[in-house]
């Protein structure tokens, strides 16, 4: 009789709680793959396609299936590969490319015509222009991805060297050897980008 | 038995109950006794855009324009700054990027001005009657003069001007701790202008309408203590205390200060204004002083030249903007052969690596010094023997060898979580290390990456939304066309039907 009583009880329980869950999953259903999410999370949007991907989704979609390795993102340097590796549960590993300096476009609006393909060609709409006018790149809005300097028909835009400003500047590490022992034992300067 | 009379003074409110860790440095303050003097103009200034916490300005003047002395000549539209004014008569003659003094080593937009010799001066009307005036109207005053924190942290002063019924300010302190070795700069100020920097308390604590002020002067300089004392009953103030604090290193640091008078500490994150308390420097009170009872914008202050490798070491009143090598040669000193220069104290000034920089708001000392007065110079650093020595000093009661680790490691979110960012970089910790660990530094590593890290966060965030708005557009744009052209073959077909019929 008791016998019957718990496992009643349990059964019970367990198809309550069954049917509690498949409630709560139809309800929370997350939309999107979440590590596809997580992984975009950490790149750093420059959308430039250097890992071989056409940005920096894509490239989070090809991470998750497992086709792409870790290490393919430039921008994002040491610390983006350690995130993923992160993610993914996986070993760092060395980068498949150095880190560029960041860089900012810049054109040159005496040469511009005016051709509007560098506008269609920016990723992150960092450039303002109309047809057969000056066209000028918002620095701030601007990823330094390159992907506008192919298009110009007339060669007027130079990737440029970030220029430094004194708030943003940070200090180094020490020059001690623990220091630099320190870093080395951990195989990279992740710093960031 | 002295320990416990000790407590029970503390506990009754008769002596000040001091702060938490902080160490005993030797003061070396070879200047206390140097009257201030002034230093001669040099013949060019140059006036760095940004001389506070906050935003840059901008020049309000051109190239080839004659500016007077206290002219306004850079300002921006932004809340949390300060302008700038020129402090001499004389001619703008170029607007450029210059090194100023900073561990970087970059530079700023300047303003560099030629002075003519001549006394023209600009001044806002002299309130004397700044009693009956209303307090908003005179905190628009001190932000026009460009007055900001002169202790070290030039935070522009009138920000902290404000009376807030949520957060009504019931205690002013007036710090005159001056806790750093050598300098000498507030000690000299209490006792030449005593009766200034009391005035400048009365039109503060007016402003804010505190109860109670307390002027705060460490104990190893008890002369100044009986000078302001008798300023206070010369100037017939009430609910106004002058007292002496034991001297101990960084008890001049705003928090310290605040605890050691009060017995509260101001919570991690918030402000001395939420726990009631107001905290100026004496010789931001006399500026404040100088802006409302003579319309004198701030264009000057006085500096500590100091240190074992100054020939005439002084406290000099300086323009800003004077280079630091022409200041360096009114003190003897022009040889920089194994000497270093040092902006600000030894414990939380940086080394110069150039003399071509101008004085600005936040130099409350420039110090020549040798390679043995330097602490822990070429020390190599050891391995960490937790000794807890750090933690011990610490006035933030932070762990610092842990800190130091994580820092190291580039853990920097773990740095984080162990309140990396309330380090004030006081240097107690590096300064009583044992195994030489240069612990600020590491501290100073790991702000610089997170800060930089955070940046990088929110461009890749400002990026992707950018990116996806744009994504959205374009499917919009192949919808709206692959519309039109359904549109178009539906209805060519019918018009071809119609032109066979
Ligand atoms: S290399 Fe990095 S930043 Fe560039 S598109 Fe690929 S993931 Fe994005
Ligand atoms: S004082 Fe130096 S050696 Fe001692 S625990 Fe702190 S970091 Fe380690
Ligand atoms: S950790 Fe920061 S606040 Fe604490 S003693 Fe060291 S420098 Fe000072």
């Amino acid at each position: 009789m008791h016998v019957l009583i718990a496992v009643a009880s349990l059964g019970g329980f367990a198809l309550i709680a069954g049917l509690l869950l498949s409630l709560a999953q139809k309800k929370f259903r997350v939309e999107g793959d979440p590590m596809v999410e997580k992984i975009d999370a950490v790149l750093p949007q420059t959308q430039c396609g250097q890992c071989g991907y056409p940005g920096c989704k894509p490239y989070a979609e090809a991470v998750a299936r497992g086709e792409a390795d870790i290490n393919h993102c430039v921008p994002g340097g040491e610390r983006t590969m350690h995130q993923l590796a992160d993610l993914m549960g996986v070993e760092p590993k060395p980068l498949a490319e150095e880190p560029t300096a960041p860089m900012v476009a810049f054109i040159r609006e005496d040469d511009c015509i005016g051709c509007t393909l560098c506008i269609k060609a920016c990723p992150v709409d960092a450039i303002v222009g109309a047809p057969k006018q000056y066209h000028t790149v918002i620095a701030d809005y601007c990823t330094g991805c390159t992907l506008c300097v192919e298009p110009c028909p007339v060669d007027c835009i130079d990737m440029l060297l970030k220029p430094e400003l004194i708030e943003h500047w940070a200090w180094p590490l020490p020059e001690t050897e623990r220091a630099r022992i320190g870093r080395e034992r951990k195989g990279s300067h992740a710093r960031a980008a | 038995m002295p320990a416990l009379l000790k407590r029970l003074g503390q506990v009754l409110g008769w002596m000040p109950a001091g702060f938490f860790g902080g160490i005993e440095v030797p003061d070396r303050k070879l200047t206390a006794h140097e009257p201030i003097r002034e230093c001669p103009v040099p013949d060019v200034l140059i006036l760095p855009m940004k001389q506070h916490i906050g935003e840059q300005c901008h020049p309000c003047v051109h190239i080839g324009d004659h500016v007077l002395k206290g002219q306004k000549i850079a300002a921006t539209e932004g809340y949390m700054a300060a302008p700038v004014h020129a402090p001499v008569a004389g001619k703008v003659v170029k607007i450029e990027e210059h090194r100023i003094a900073h561990p970087s080593g970059l530079g700023l937009p300047c303003i560099f001005i030629e002075p003519d010799g001549s006394d023209g001066e600009h001044r806002y009307e002299p309130w004397a009657d700044w009693e009956t005036r209303d307090p908003a109207e005179l905190r628009e005053r001190v932000r026009e003069c460009g007055i900001v924190g002169l202790g070290g942290a030039v935070f522009p002063t009138f920000i902290k001007l404000v009376r807030d019924q949520h957060h009504p300010i019931n205690t002013l302190i007036l710090n005159g701790i001056e806790c750093e070795p050598y300098l000498t700069t507030d000690h000299r100020l209490m006792l030449e202008h005593a009766d200034e920097i009391v005035r400048g308390l009365s039109i503060l604590r007016y402003m804010v309408g505190a109860r109670e002020c307390v002027i705060a002067i460490e104990d190893n300089k008890q002369d100044a203590v009986e000078v302001m004392r008798q300023a206070v009953v010369r100037a017939s103030l009430t609910g106004v205390r002058v007292i002496a604090m034991p001297t101990r290193y960084p008890q001049g640091s705003e928090k310290q200060l605040i605890e050691s008078i009060t017995g509260k500490q101001v919570p991690a994150g918030k402000l001395p204004v939420h726990i009631g308390v107001l905290c100026q420097n004496v010789a931001t009170a006399r500026a404040v002083y100088h802006a409302i009872e003579h319309g004198r914008a701030l264009t000057e202050r006085v500096v500590t030249v100091s240190g074992e490798a100054m020939p005439r070491p002084g406290n000099l009143r300086i323009p800003f903007g004077a280079p630091v090598r022409f200041v360096l040669a009114q003190c003897g000193l022009e040889d920089l052969d194994g000497v270093h220069v040092l902006h600000g104290g030894p414990m939380m000034g940086e080394r110069l690596r150039s003399v071509d920089v101008p004085v600005v708001k936040a130099t409350n000392g420039l110090l020549a010094l040798h390679e043995e007065q330097i602490h822990g110079l070429n020390a190599e650093e050891q391995p960490c023997i937790h000794c807890g020595h750090c933690g011990e000093v610490c006035p933030i009661r932070l762990v610092p060898n842990l800190l130091a680790d994580h820092c190291r490691n580039d853990a920097f979110e773990r740095a984080e979580a162990y309140q990396l960012f309330d380090c004030i970089e006081c240097g107690c910790c590096s300064y009583v290390c044992p195994s030489s660990i240069p612990l600020v530094h590491y501290f100073r590593y790991g702000k610089g990456q997170l800060a930089q890290i955070r940046r990088a966060e929110t461009f890749a965030e400002e990026s992707r939304r950018r990116s996806e708005a744009r994504e959205r557009r374009l499917a919009r744009e192949r919808e709206a066309k692959q519309a039109r052209r359904r549109a178009r073959k539906a209805s060519t077909p019918a018009q071809a039907e119609d032109g066979e019929g």
